[in-house]
Parts: structure tokens; C-alpha cells; sequence
């Protein structure tokens, strides 16, 4: 039940030589939370060498830098990060923590929060405090997305995981001052169970579906690889990533790597072209983030056109080639 | 080789989005009309360890917690060539929450004991929790391999390739250890006919929470404070036209016009 941990923490993950956008969304958050709370925002940074990225956390909202900077924690393995974060979690003793729903953080939060005897709550697109009982209100989706469900914690820390662009991060602020300090890493040995041997990165070419701001996505009713092919001319010339509902990565129509949805990716562009989705509500779970959605479906009644803000009713065959060379024009005029 | 498979009946997942129901005085939903069917990320834990016993030998034992399971549902992992089926079927096992559920699990395994390997789902349709196997593994004090694609077992040696957003990582392991598989490892095989009629003849053992030894006041963590539909109102704007192509032609007009691209 209460306890006298007080603040809130986020585990801040590095990529890319910088704090991933999705450990500014939870600074962002945080410092709402914290800020409701009146308590402290602290951030937790592990790796070796990862000293200079505390200012960064500062600049986005954080009063207090952890700072886990050990050569033994260079790269992710889920023992010792789970070991390390649930030593400095001891010291800390935050009332809440955050974490991404990153591949770390998914495996991270739940494990973590067993050994402290608390709970976490994964994938939250919603984080606020109660009013009367000030404890953490926890939003995540159920049922494929179907539904969502509201949870509460009863035990300190309320560990939760955010799902990627559910949460604004806040501008960074260069003159925003805060401390930092150093923790140790104290790792058991005994903690290291699994080794990982090798580390393979299947990076498809051109740009990353997570990172495109538009998206041309098509679903089973493109039936082929070929389809696909009309499909990336289309997000070429709109310098944008190409996507997929499950079917056609299950038909290898298209690298596994391009799925959207609930286990696929998450993503929230500008523009989501949906063509032949139907809308299920495990697939929506990926894009419904999507500034705006447009759909081409020759089924007026198809769940996607719920969530469309733009629609043509018809059979894509007929409507793409016609849409692309009409934007064609467009884009060069 | 010894694996034990923990997989749930949950309400179908693939019905179409419009049959699904929340009772919100009890806090629960439904898929209206369509029955309930064993969890889809579930069937994917049973195609690897069919896959694993068909490399390596050994047997498949199913643990499915939950009340109302119907045997026709529980029994599709036998009927695809799983051995053994463990039903934990109680109104006490659903009184929880991830936490409890982990240990119920937990100690269903510790009395089933003899087991090399344990695997769940990444997460379950229902609840989308993605924390059960996490947790078993925490209570065991076993290793622990989240989102596996593909399994290989030499010299009591594992190795186990982990999806992640970019690729994958190859994690080695000794063994026991708890998996948890994600869709990646590929579609699950249909029963056979000779399947379907050898799981009618396995008679399922039912352990209650005292068979297990579990406190009926296991401590409960999380709670539900409300579950709710969230509205998309169908606000969609269609571009018209004599055909297709002239649609098309609008569709690509509204968008530039409205800034969207
Ligand atoms: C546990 C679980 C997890 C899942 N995870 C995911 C996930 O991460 N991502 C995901 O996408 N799915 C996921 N699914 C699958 C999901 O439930 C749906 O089955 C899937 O999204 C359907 O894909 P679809 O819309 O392409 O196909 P369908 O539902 O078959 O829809 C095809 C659509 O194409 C239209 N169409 C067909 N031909 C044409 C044409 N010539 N012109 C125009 N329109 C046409 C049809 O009208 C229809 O609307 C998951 C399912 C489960 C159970």
C-alpha cells in the first residue's frame, strides 16, 4: 500500500548517441505527473560513457540525473539491466516509474517490478494522477484494442511502460538547470543467466517505417508481390516508408519487418495510407496514432473508414494508379 | 525434453470489431455470438513446442487456467499433438491480477515439476498483459528469453533467436528456462483428424488452488478501475466521382488542398 517513496523516475534509453524520443515522452509525461504530485522528476541513465546525455534529460524535464555509467552495462542484456535498474529503483525509491515500451522496457518493467514487489503495467497510452487517492491512473489498451482499461497499483513504485508517440515530450530547454549523480553498478554475477552471441540487425532500405512521417501501408486484399510494388511507387514519390497489415507478411508478400499493429510496429506518422485494410482492431492498435488516416477500400462498411479522416470507396486496382499519377502532377507543379 | 506450454481460452479476438461488448457494471467484455477460442499467441507458444519435441523428443504438457473452459477449446493443443493437458479451473484463479495469475501458474509448474522448458505466449489476446511468462520466470528463478522466433536445443544448450524492432539477437541459455514466443516463429498447424481423435481420449487432470498449494488471499497488486470502448467516430470525408479513376483524381485533390500532403 503507501509507502514514503516519493518522485517519479524514468529509465531514459540512449540510441543513436541520444535519449531515444521515446524517453522524452516520458520526461514529458513525468514532469506532468511530478508535477501534480508537487514531487521531483529524476531520470536514469545506464551505458558506458553516457555521462554527456544527463544534461540532455535535464534539458527535457528532469531535476535529478542517475547516472549508471559503467563498461559492464555498454550494451542491452536483460539480466543486468534488470538487476542494475532494480538496485538503483532501491535507492531512488520513487513513487512511479516510467519506462518505454521499447524491447528493453517490456521485459524490464514486469521483471523489475516482481522483484520489488510491485506491478507493472505495460503499453500505457494514458498516464495520470487521481485526484482523491493521488496514485497512478494507467491507461492501456485491451482486447486487441478493442477496449481500454484503466488500472491502479496498489503498491509503490506504480511501474508503467508508455507506447511510443502516446505522449508529448516536452521542448528542450538548454537553460533548464538539475543535478546529477553517479550510482554504481553493483552487478551480481550470479544475476547473468542468458548470453547474447550475436546481435543481427535486418534493417530494410529506404526509410524506417517508424521514422516516415508518411506511411502507404496495404493489406490482404493487394494479394501479391507485385501489388506491393504499385504500392512503394506510390510511397517513393511521397518519400515515405512502405507498411503492411499481417496477412501479406504472413504471405511474404513483404519483410516481416514492415507489419503494423499490435505485434508488429507502432507508429504514428502524418499520413497513413491504408489500402485494402480492413481496420481490425489489432492492425489499428499500430496506426491509429496517425495524424490522418486515408483509406482505399472497395467495402464502404470496412472498419477502417471509422477511423479515415480521407476515403475513396472502390477497387484499389482501379483507384492507385489513377491517385499516384494524379499526386505525381500534383508534387511537381 | 519436457516442455510445458501455458496457453488460455479467451474471447475470439478475430471476430469482427463490431461483436465485441462491454458489460461495464462487471467490468468485462464479450465477443457477441462468436465462442471463445484458445488465445492465438498461445497457439503459437504450442507450434514451437511441437516443433521442439518433434527435433529433440520428450512431451507437451498444456496448463490452461480459467473457469468455464470448454473442453472442445482446451483441447485443440492436444489435438495439434501436445501429450497432456493441466487445467487449473477455478472461480478462485480469476479473482486476480497478472501477479496472482504468474503465481498460481508458478506453482502448478513447481508441482508438475520435471520439466525442461516452459513457454507462454508474448502476451494474451485478452489482456494484452505480455507479463505472465516474465513473471513464472521471476517466481522459478529461471531464465528467461521474452518475443522468441526460433528455438534450438544441443547438448542441454539453448539457443534461441529474440525478435527485437531491428532485427534479432541469438541468446544462449541453459536450461530450464522460460520462453515466451512471439508470432514470428511462423503459423501454428491445423489439427489433424488422427490428432482430433487421440485428444478425445485424453482425459484432462483439474487442479484446484489447494491441489497447488495456493493461498486463497494471494495478494492482489493491480486493480481494474474501469474498462471502457473508446469511440472513433466516423467522420470520413469520401471523394466522389463518376469512376474509380475520378475518385482517385479527388481523393489526391482534397489531400493537397487540406494540406495533408
Ligand atoms: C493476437 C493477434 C494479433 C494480431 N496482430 C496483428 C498486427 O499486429 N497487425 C495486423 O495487421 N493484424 C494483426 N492481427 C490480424 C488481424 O486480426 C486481422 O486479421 C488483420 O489485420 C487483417 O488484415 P487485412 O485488413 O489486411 O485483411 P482483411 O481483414 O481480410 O481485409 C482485407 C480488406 O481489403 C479489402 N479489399 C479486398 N480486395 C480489395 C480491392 N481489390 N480493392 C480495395 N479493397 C479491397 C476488403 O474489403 C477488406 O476490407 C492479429 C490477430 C490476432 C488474433
Amino acid at each position: 500500500m503507501m509507502s514514503d517513496n516519493t518522485g517519479v523516475a524514468v529509465y531514459c534509453e540512449i540510441k543513436d548517441d541520444k535519449i531515444m524520443p521515446i524517453a522524452a515522452e516520458g520526461l514529458g509525461v513525468g514532469r506532468k505527473l511530478a508535477d501534480s504530485l508537487g514531487q521531483e522528476l529524476a531520470a536514469v541513465i545506464l551505458g558506458s560513457g553516457v555521462g554527456t546525455y544527463a544534461q540532455q534529460a535535464i534539458e527535457y524535464g528532469a531535476d535529478k540525473v542517475y547516472v549508471v555509467d559503467d563498461a559492464q552495462v555498454k550494451e542491452y542484456q536483460p539480466d543486468v539491466y534488470v538487476s542494475v535498474l532494480e538496485n538503483a529503483a532501491k535507492k531512488i525509491k520513487p513513487q512511479i516509474v516510467i519506462m518505454g515500451q521499447t524491447d528493453a522496457g517490456r521485459e524490464i518493467a514486469p521483471r523489475m517490478a516482481y522483484r520489488l514487489e510491485t506491478a507493472a503495467i505495460l503499453d500505457c497510452v494514458d498516464l495520470d494522477i487521481d485526484s482523491d487517492t493521488k496514485r497512478l491512473l494507467q491507461t492501456k489498451p485491451v482486447y486487441g484494442g478493442n477496449a481500454q482499461a484503466v488500472f491502479v497499483n496498489e503498491t509503490d513504485p506504480q511501474i508503467a511502460t508508455i507506447r511510443t508517440k502516446a505522449m508529448e515530450a516536452l521542448e528542450p530547454d538548454a537553460s533548464r538547470k538539475g543535478e546529477v549523480v553517479n550510482i554504481p553498478a553493483e552487478i551480481d554475477a550470479a544475476a547473468l543467466k542468458t548470453k547474447i552471441v550475436q546481435r543481427v540487425a535486418e534493417e530494410v532500405a529506404g526509410i524506417k517505417i517508424e521514422d516516415a512521417s508518411i506511411v502507404v501501408s496495404g493489406g490482404r486484399g493487394i494479394g501479391s508481390v507485385e501489388g506491393f510494388k504499385q504500392l512503394e511507387e506510390l510511397a517513393t514519390l511521397m518519400k515515405g516508408a512502405l507498411g503492411a497489415s499481417r496477412p501479406p507478411c504472413d504471405n511474404n508478400w513483404i519483410p516481416e519487418t514492415a507489419q503494423v499493429g499490435l505485434t508488429g510496429k507502432i507508429i504514428a506518422p502524418d499520413v497513413y495510407i491504408a489500402v485494402a485494410i480492413s481496420g481490425s482492431s489489432q492492425h489499428m492498435s499500430g496506426c491509429s496514432g496517425a495524424k490522418t488516416i486515408v483509406a482505399i477500400n472497395k467495402d464502404k462498411e470496412a472498419n477502417i473508414f471509422r477511423y479515415a479522416r480521407y476515403g475513396v470507396v472502390g477497387d484499389w486496382k482501379k483507384v492507385l494508379p489513377a491517385f499516384t499519377e494524379k499526386l505525381k502532377e500534383l508534387m511537381a507543379s | 525434453m519436457n516442455i510445458i506450454v501455458c496457453v488460455k481460452q479467451v474471447i475470439d479476438p478475430e471476430a469482427p470489431p463490431a461483436s465485441f461488448k462491454i458489460d461495464t457494471e462487471h467490468n468485462k467484455a464479450d465477443m457477441h455470438g462468436a465462442p471463445p477460442v484458445i488465445d492465438p499467441y498461445g497457439e503459437y507458444a504450442v507450434e514451437a513446442a511441437l516443433r521442439l519435441k518433434e527435433a529433440n523428443g520428450g512431451t507437451i504438457t498444456i496448463m490452461v487456467m480459467g473457469v468455464n473452459l470448454l473442453r472442445e477449446v482446451v483441447k485443440k493443443p492436444l489435438a495439434m499433438g501436445a501429450d497432456e493437458l493441466i487445467l487449473l479451473e477455478d472461480e478462485a484463479f480469476t479473482k486476480g491480477d497478472g501477479w496472482s495469475t504468474a503465481q498460481a501458474l508458478a506453482l502448478a509448474i513447481k508441482k508438475k515439476g520435471d520439466y525442461d522448458l516452459i513457454l507462454c505466449g508474448r502476451e494474451a489476446s485478452d489482456t494484452n498483459a505480455g507479463q505472465t511468462g516474465l513473471a513464472i520466470a521471476e517466481i522459478l528463478g529461471l531464465s528467461c528469453i521474452n518475443l522468441a522466433r526460433k528455438i534450438e536445443v544441443a547438448d542441454s544448450t539453448l539457443k534461441v533467436e529474440r525478435v527485437n524492432l531491428s532485427g534479432y539477437d541469438v541468446i544462449e541459455s541453459s536450461l530450464p528456462a522460460v520462453i515466451t514466443i512471439s508470432n514470428e516463429v511462423g503459423e501454428p498447424r491445423y489439427p489433424t483428424i488422427k490428432g482430433i481423435m487421440a485428444a478425445k481420449k485424453i482425459e484432462p487432470v483439474i487442479w484446484k488452488p489447494n491441489d497447488i498449494g495456493l493461498d486463497a488471499h494471494a495478494s492482489v497488486k493491480t486493480k481494474l478501475h474501469r474498462l471502457f470502448q473508446p469511440v472513433h467516430e466516423g467522420k470520413c470525408e469520401f471523394a466522389e466521382g463518376d469512376t474509380e479513376e475520378e475518385m482517385a483524381v479527388n481523393l489526391a485533390n482534397k489531400l493537397r488542398e487540406s494540406k495533408t500532403i
